[in-house]
């Protein structure tokens, strides 16, 4: 188990508990949850710790905020989606389109990292954003390729058409690489994004090249980014910009690494499974405490507008600000504490 | 010290060059005025965030929200102005427009204010933090746009008298870019004199080059920042205002689309310097109408490609502000 967990123990039985519920949860969905819905939830669930976590490894271990994200998810989702779309539901186009989606991300995150980050880390992020932003475009605009607004849908090979299987495929290989992701934080490597992060001039005085360090993280966390996509696509048997591309994807990636805890694996495991569920069951929560205020007097009038089921973003967004002045570390920090 | 005449020279030939490729002069003409309106319209945007980032080394990535709320403002005062805009007078229009502007620049400065105090006060000096509050502080903020005007787009008239354009030889220029031309040559100027000539701007100047110095000479450099940062938001409302009349309509995600064109600026110009912001919105703007007209598909792609090969020319941007 020590091995498994790279060392990296949750160190909190709070913690653990709730990380054993999370993965017991998971591995078992389609069991205790039976239903469509749930079963989706439960997939994103595992689509997103993986995509939260390769973040994680951007923003909580190496200190650099990108917002081309979702830009690295999306390429994994189109680049099955167009392969797949093409070729025809084969194995071959299956792992021809992961093949290219996997180059062409870490051919874009080296780009990107060498041009920018040798300057400063918030040139990184507003150059991501711009970037990001033109690739969005991109895919709206080519829409003989990419299928335009109306995104692709496909076939899957035979084997994974089966609800059941394609859901333990996806959890399967969102696991096996947040284990990778762990196992990364805490190796020799991981470490020297820490020192980075934590005082880039020693870390550079000591002769770690900056550049170099920054740069293989941003390359590692787009490629995490990418089989996120993969699996996503994989798992709607659809890709379009609204569920891989959208910016605001990228504001709910933010929420939940930050949410959850920065600079710890575990983080975006807790983050990711409270912001799905909050996303598809909070909603419901707030229409009946909308509903309840409707007949509030005249000086209250704005209180169900407020807490009206479009506007749970609103209250995540607060508890974002509140979580980066009070709580740096997140839910999984103040456990541990 | 002399006058580094290179980037403004880059504008001249960026225009130059299209000629050829556009081909016909009367469109070039109708192009170039359309650019250089953009241009003006996102300087207005941009200078306030330059500044801020100049002065007191906080990027503000929640800046499209003055930009929207600018274009609420101005839409809520317009809208009910019916009767103003009806009247088909210069005067008449102006009586109803100056109130929207002097609205939007109101509401803008006033949640700029409240956002240096309340939101990026107490993450002076850490980016990482200065850019999850801001970006915290901005899906806040959209919402609330969402409470106070709805999610809905909003259409928003031009009055009368600024509308239709003038016929020059075979060229039209649309009469709204000549006033946003004007307007943005106005701002840039008032912020040259300001910066340049007077007292306060002499005190910015030097806390952009060393903010413990004009401490130690006795000066409250945290009124200046609070000032700095309120006139910024300011200009970004009118910006906004400005920008929602040009697309005659409102919506709440408009400050964020315009935003990333505004980075582009911000880095192209040098981050800090406000002559680099004006350099770098034109050659923006008019970059956008030309490769708008020749390859409509390219529009916002040209833009990242004059930013790259901005940068490899200058790293730090055309204009580089003394702190790295």
């Amino acid at each position: 188990m020590r091995r498994l967990l790279s060392g990296d123990l949750p160190r909190s039985k709070v913690l653990a508990a709730i990380l054993v519920l999370v993965f017991l949860g998971l591995a078992l969905a389609p069991f205790i949850f039976p239903g469509t819905r749930s079963l989706n939830v439960a997939a994103k669930v595992a689509v997103f710790i993986l995509l939260v976590a390769s973040y994680d490894l951007l923003l909580g271990y190496t200190g650099i905020v990108s917002f081309a994200h979702t830009m690295f998810f999306g390429i994994g989702g189109y680049g099955v989606g167009i392969a797949m779309s093409k070729m025809g539901s084969s194995w071959l186009a299956l792992s021809a389109g992961v093949l290219i989606a996997l180059l062409a991300s870490l051919a874009i995150a080296l780009a990107i990292g060498l041009l920018s980050l040798r300057v400063r880390a918030i040139f990184f992020a507003m150059i991501t954003l711009a970037v990001a932003s033109f690739f969005q475009i991109l895919a709206s605009q080519l829409s003989e390729f990419t299928g335009g607004e109306d995104g692709l849908t496909f076939r899957l090979p035979e084997l994974l058409r089966h609800r059941l299987t394609a859901y333990y495929v996806v959890l399967a290989v969102a696991a096996a690489l947040f284990l990778v992701l762990l196992r990364v934080v805490n190796s020799p490597f991981g470490r020297v994004l820490l020192s980075i992060r934590e005082n880039e001039f020693r870390s550079e005085a000591i002769g770690y090249r900056l550049v170099t360090y920054r740069t293989a993280a941003n390359c590692l966390a787009a490629l995490g980014a990418t089989v996120a996509g993969v699996l996503y696509a994989l798992w709607l048997r659809y890709t379009g910009p609204d569920t891989t591309l959208s910016f605001s994807i990228m504001i709910d990636i933010l929420l939940m690494v930050v949410i959850g805890g920065m600079g710890t694996m575990y983080g975006p495991v807790l983050g990711a499974t409270l912001f799905v569920i909050a996303q598809n069951y909070l909603q419901d929560v707030m229409k009946l405490a909308s509903d309840a205020t409707a007949g509030v007097p005249s000086f209250l009038q704005w209180l169900p507008h407020v807490l009206h089921p479009d506007r749970w973003l609103l209250w995540l967004g607060v508890l974002f600000i509140v979580c980066v002045y009070y709580f740096p570390s997140g839910i999984v920090g103040r456990l541990r504490r | 010290v002399k006058y580094d005449w290179l980037p403004l020279g880059l504008v001249a030939v960026l225009a130059l060059a299209a000629l050829p490729l556009v081909g016909s002069l009367p469109t070039w003409v109708t192009l170039t005025v359309a650019g250089l309106a953009m241009g003006m319209m996102i300087f207005m945007m941009a200078s306030g965030l330059t500044l801020v980032f100049g002065l007191m080394d906080v990027m503000n990535f929640a800046h499209g929200i003055f930009i929207s709320v600018g274009a609420y403002g101005a839409a809520t005062v317009l809208t009910r102005m019916g009767a103003q805009m009806q009247s088909g007078t210069l005067a008449g229009d102006l009586s109803a427009m100056l109130p929207a502007v002097a609205a939007a620049i109101a509401l803008a400065a006033v949640m700029g204010w409240f956002f240096e105090r309340v939101l990026i006060r107490p993450v002076y000096g850490d980016h990482l933090k200065q850019i999850l509050i801001t970006m915290g502080g901005l899906i806040v903020f959209e919402q609330l746009i969402h409470v106070v005007w709805g999610a809905d787009m909003i259409p928003l008239p031009r009055p009368g008298t600024i509308t239709g354009s003038f016929i020059l030889g075979d060229a039209a220029i649309e009469r709204y870019r000549v006033a946003a031309v004007v307007v943005g040559l106005v701002v840039f100027a008032a912020l040259w004199i300001i910066l340049n000539r007077t007292r306060i701007g002499l005190l910015v100047r030097a806390g952009v080059e060393n903010p413990e110095m004009v401490e130690s000479l006795g000066y409250r450099i945290r009124r200046l920042f609070v000032g700095v940062f309120v006139a910024g938001s300011g200009l970004a409302g009118l910006g906004g205002a400005m920008w929602a009349m040009y697309q005659e309509q409102v919506t709440p995600q408009m400050g964020m689309q315009v935003l990333v064109v505004v980075f582009i600026v911000v880095i192209i110009g040098g981050l800090g310097s406000v002559g680099g912001c004006f350099v770098g919105a034109m050659l923006v703007g008019l970059m956008a109408n030309y490769t708008g007209f020749l390859a409509p598909k390219l529009a916002l792609g040209s833009n990242i490609l004059l930013m790259v090969l901005v940068l490899l020319w200058r790293p730090r941007g055309l204009y580089p502000v003394g702190k790295a």
